[in-house]
């Protein structure tokens, strides 16, 4: 167990230090870093799915005035790894999937670079391809393991024999789409090579991710990559690794003369290049006693994933943690498909599966009339499930209890399609929500005492709009014992040390558990008295106590739905969030990640869907007018508050990720809240109009 | 997008000569929808001639009760425009349902009524479609069809037109004005917009060259009494999945006029004239306004993916005329 930090500027509503060089259009975001005499780069993307390049003809491209060149895969410089496939950018004349980087022009300005783009003749030799996910696929296959290594499979006790035992039973499918990211900054990147090496102004969730993925690629040392990332404009998780536009710029840049060159995707592009999440159809059943106890809980994922680069999203984690059930069964299988390269997108696993789960637990509820929260009450889990290990802290049951209390569920009637105003039916619904804490390991902070008095703490950690600059500046002045106005934080960039991705809602707990230990290394080596210039460097510690607990944010999502009755229309005027994430650091930016993360959670359940052409393999709504994200319209008063969680175990600030927890269960939320409207269960994502008319 | 030549029209007659001379020409509005098209290479213009500042701005009386609108007028103004909001509200409306607060103040009356598709086919160069280049065939067919026609399509092409504006003109009996090289002549929408057939190519019966100038919207007393409801998968922000403008002019517990148009249900906005006789001399009850509804929908003919834009008019064409008659009965 570790003592506790004192809060002090922890728990305080900090402002975000970087909000006023925001909000003025100071803060330099990638593409706008002040360089000398840039080119600009415009690929040109395989227009079939699967198959080779058989010609480029480039001659009109290079013929324009403003072309500094064109890149193909006959004369691209070559790299030195093809280890990720996704990263062996104009490498070969094979085509792996439709959107993939079979060409670029390098131009002195972007128009110029588009246009001539546009004139480069690719013909290629087609071969048949796949691109629709298929549960009777004859490819499925399960793999070594998840995408954070977790296990493929778990099995504990006759999950089959306790079905047909049960009194009650649930066997359902449900269905999630792929999902585009879709971050507000587009994926870009400006890349400079000179004698040091490669310079990339990037936006990313990590410097130091980008640096230690791309230096093998390109045949580096580590150290001869400088990453530079102050601002980023969301990611979602897709700026969580470096893509093929990241090579593509290396390459071009190699081919620059010294020039830096200029790179950012369109938002068309995006969507062929920047990673997704992958669909999944899930099969869960439940078996319970007529009390709503559960005795089994099955959860059989099928999902996609591409064929040059596997990715596991592990659907079945949530679960995995959820509820209590003797008898249990927990597998993915893969389609390896002729498509783009999938990628984390917040709450990679917990997102997809506990919109499943949640959604059976209410059919649960349903099947046995039961209230739905009774049922989730019952089936708490006081150990965790799979592990045995006791929870660090685990107040699924105070979020459940609170939230009911604040959503006014005591006058909930169960009775399904009875509620009506003014032709819109209404209802009500919950879902529980779970993340867990993760530790990254091998961040290190420096703390320096400057001359000012003022001590700065460095470490290549990242902002992604979250609020690191802000939270990590808490962080630091009560591991040190000064106000925030006494330390200087610096982010943003490999010249600063090494720090893990801001993914997997870690940052706070894998960057503030290192700068805590440097703050206690100070003390220990130069006492009260330090000198100006007095340094010291420590590493995230490992957490001993991460053997002995199971560690888990948990929450409870409540939403109220209006279906009309006869257009089928889908409005959700009320969302309330509630969260047992351990210590807050600071409530204004938490807020923002909670009910971010619920809007994400509802935009996922009314809108988001990247409708995949299998003829094509193309994502063909790959733009925001046809991709919907929810606007201002779509969302109501959405709400988040937290309670207060004491939890010793995770870290020494005693706080738990919370970037990701806020989308979990929310579309699960909205889904049962459209049941208890309508009385139509909606068991594929999105939930549209058309599925409430007859 | 390719190197293109810009030129600010000075007045109408030169925009049109420019235009007409060259088949490589386009008028620029707000190029709201035609500079996305260039960027996308759907559109490849060598010369662009901008007629969104020609003195085409104003909302005037016509002689005999009507009004004119100016091609040029933004449709933040027009929607704003009090003799619209009173006398034409479902035009109002259509407006405000459409596109963004941001797309509105700039986009103008002629441009809106010309936008193209949004056919996701049409939009990508790397799919084959009919309407962008003749004879490549029609991605949407057997594809993404959840924005597509269930009324008057053809084999070559199943695209809706996806303006709103024009919708409610067209259910408001609007003529547009339009000036070609050999002068002006007015154009009823009803007539403006042509089903797709084996030439889908072309959206309205428009020549090369020829500008809108305005659109002329008669004196329909009953108007005041229209409205525009637009389904659609975001509360706003989004194109419509149906759409129904309507406008009923009842007594003594019967329909004496109606005029009704559709959205988002065919390459052109669907003038429902079956529902609008039947309506005629009905009885004020959900039986008469369900019955016109399936008159108008009898012939509809949905895609693979589609189904659900029938029931989705029906109820929505019911629900509306419901709603006129109670609007009326008050
Ligand atoms: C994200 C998004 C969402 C949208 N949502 C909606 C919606 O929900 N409903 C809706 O109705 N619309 C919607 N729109 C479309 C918007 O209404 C149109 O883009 C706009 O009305 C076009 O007007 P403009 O002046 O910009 O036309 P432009 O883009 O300038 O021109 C469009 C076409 O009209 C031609 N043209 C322009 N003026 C004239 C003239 N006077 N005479 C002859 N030809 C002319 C041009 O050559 C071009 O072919 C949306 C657009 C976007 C980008
Ligand atoms: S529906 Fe029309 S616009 Fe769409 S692909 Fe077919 S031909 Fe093209």
């Amino acid at each position: 167990m570790t003592g506790l930090l004192e809060p002090h500027a922890i728990g305080q509503s900090l402002t975000r230090l970087d909000g006023p060089a925001k909000v003025t259009g100071t803060a330099p975001y990638a593409f706008e870093q002040p360089v000398g005499d840039p080119l600009h780069l415009f690929p040109v993307q395989a227009t079939i799915a699967r198959g080779r390049v058989t010609a480029i003809d480039s001659s009109a491209a290079e013929a324009m005035p403003g072309v500094a060149g064109v890149l193909t895969h006959t004369n691209a410089p070559r790299l030195a790894s093809d280890e990720d496939r996704e990263l062996w950018v104009l490498q070969s004349d094979q085509v792996a999937f439709r959107g993939q980087f079979v060409a670029a022009v390098l131009a002195e300005t972007p128009e110029i670079a588009r246009h001539a783009a546009s004139l480069v003749r690719v013909e290629y030799a087609e071969e048949p391809h796949e691109a629709e996910l298929r549960a009777d696929s004859a490819k499925l296959y399960a793999p070594d393991e998840l995408l954070a290594g977790e296990p493929t499979n778990t099995f504990e006790g006759d999950v089959d024999g306790a079905l047909a035992a049960a009194a009650v039973t649930v066997d359902q499918t449900y269905t999630t789409p792929m999902e585009h990211n879709n971050p507000m900054e587009p994926h870009a990147t400006i890349a400079r090579w000179d004698e040091d090496g490669l310079t990339l102004y990037d936006s990313t969730q990590g410097a130091h991710t980008v640096r230690v993925t791309l230096a093998p690629v390109f045949g580096l040392d580590p150290r001869q990559v400088r990453v530079i990332a102050p601002y980023v404009g969301g990611g979602f998780g897709s700026k969580g690794m470096p893509h093929a536009h990241n090579v593509l710029a290396g390459l071009a840049a190699r081919m620059a003369g010294g020039r830096p060159v200029k790179f950012a995707l369109t938002r068309q592009q995006m969507y062929s290049i920047a990673g997704y999440r992958p669909p999944t159809i899930q099969r869960i059943q439940l078996g319970a006693g007529a009390d709503g106890r559960l005795t089994a809980l099955a959860q059989d994922v099928i999902e996609l994933s591409s064929k040059i680069k596997e990715y596991a999203e592990p659907t079945g984690k949530g679960t995995r943690v959820m509820y209590a059930a003797p008898h249990r069964r927990i597998t993915h299988r893969l389609d390896p498909l002729d498509v783009p390269v999938p990628t984390w997108m917040r709450a990679p696993g917990e997102c997809p599966g506990m919109f499943a789960l949640e959604v059976a637990m209410d059919e649960l509820a349903v099947a046995c009339g039961l209230d739905p929260i009774e049922v989730r009450v019952r089936n708490d889990a006081e150990v965790s499930p799979e592990s045995g290990l006791p929870w660090s802290s685990r107040n699924l049951v105070a979020c459940l209890r609170e939230g009911a209390r604040r959503f006014g569920w005591e006058r909930r009637d169960p009775t399904p399609g009875v509620r009506r105003d003014n032709g819109w039916l209404i209802g009500t619904g919950v879902a529980s929500s779970t993340y867990p804490v993760y530790r990254l390991p091998g961040s290190v902070a420096m703390i320096r005492l400057l001359g000012d008095g003022r001590y700065r703490v460095s470490i290549g950690a990242a902002d992604i709009g979250t609020g690191t600059w802000t939270a990590l500046t808490q962080v630091a002045a009560d591991a040190l014992g000064v106000p925030c106005e006494r330390v200087d934080l610096r982010i943003g960039d490999t010249a600063l040390p090494m720090a893990s991705v801001e993914g997997g809602s870690s940052g706070i707990t894998s960057w503030g558990s290192a700068i805590v230990a440097a703050a206690q290394a100070f003390r220990d080596q130069y006492g009260t008295e330090p000198a100006d210039g007095a340094e010291v460097v420590a590493e995230t510690p490992d957490n001993p106590d991460a053997a002995r607990f199971a560690m888990q944010a948990f929450g409870a999502q409540f939403a109220e739905v209006r279906v009309h009755v006869d257009t089928g229309e889908i409005r959700v005027p009320r969302m309330l969030g509630v969260f047992a994430a351990g210590r807050i650091i600071n409530p204004r930016t938490a807020r923002s990640q909670f009910i971010g993360g619920m809007t994400m959670g509802l935009s996922m359940a009314l809108h988001e869907q990247s409708v995949m052409d299998p003829r094509f393999g193309l994502v063909v709504n790959h733009d925001l007018a046809e991709y919907h994200i929810a606007a201002n319209a779509d969302v109501g008063d959405v709400d988040a508050i937290w309670i207060d969680e004491h939890d010793p175990y995770v870290n020494p600030m005693g706080s738990k990720g919370i970037g990701e927890i806020g989308i979990v269960g929310a579309a699960a939320a909205v889904a049962n809240a459209a049941y208890h409207a309508t009385g139509i269960r909606v068991r594929d994502l999105p939930i549209t109009a058309d599925r409430f008319l007859s | 997008m390719i190197p293109f030549e810009y030129l600010r029209a000075e007045d109408a007659a030169s925009a049109v000569a420019a235009v007409a001379s060259r088949p490589t020409a386009a008028f620029l509005g707000a190029g709201t929808n035609l500079v996305d098209h260039m960027k996308l290479g759907v559109a490849s213009p060598e010369l662009l001639v901008d007629v969104s500042r020609l003195p085409f701005d104003e909302v005037e009386p016509l002689p005999g009760g009507g009004v004119r609108i100016g091609a040029a007028v933004r449709n933040s103004d027009l929607a704003a425009d009090p003799i619209l909001r009173s006398r034409y509200p479902a035009v109002s409306r259509a407006l405000l349902a459409g596109a963004s607060a941001q797309l509105r103040n700039l986009a103008t009356t002629g441009g809106n009524l010309l936008q193209r598709t949004r056919c996701v086919y049409f939009q990508d160069v790397t799919t084959p479609c009919n309407k962008r280049e003749p004879g490549s065939g029609c991605s949407a067919i057997d594809g993404y069809t959840r924005y597509h026609a269930i009324l008057g399509a053809s084999s070559a092409c199943v695209a809706t037109h996806p303006s709103d504006l024009a919708v409610a003109l067209t259910a408001l009996d609007a003529t547009v004005v339009v000036l070609g090289v050999h002068g002006e002549r007015q154009i009823p929408l009803a007539d403006f917009y042509r089903l797709p057939g084996d030439d889908p190519h072309r959206d309205t019966v428009l020549e090369h060259g020829e500008l809108i100038i305005a659109v002329d919207l008669p004196d329909l007393p009953f108007a005041a009494r229209s409205t525009y409801r637009k389904v659609r998968d975001r509360a706003s922000y989004a194109f419509a999945l149906v759409s129904v403008a309507a406008a009923l002019d009842v007594a003594d517990g019967s329909v004496r006029d109606a005029r009704v148009a559709f959205g988002g249900v065919a390459h052109k906005p669907w003038r429902a004239t079956r529902a609008e006789e039947v309506l005629r001399g009905a009885p004020i009850s959900d039986e008469s306004f369900l019955q016109a509804a399936e008159a108008e929908l009898a012939g509809a003919r949905p895609l693979a993916g589609n189904e659900f834009k029938v029931p989705m008019a029906r109820n929505t064409l019911v629900a509306v005329l419901r709603e006129l008659a109670q609007e009326e009965a008050r």
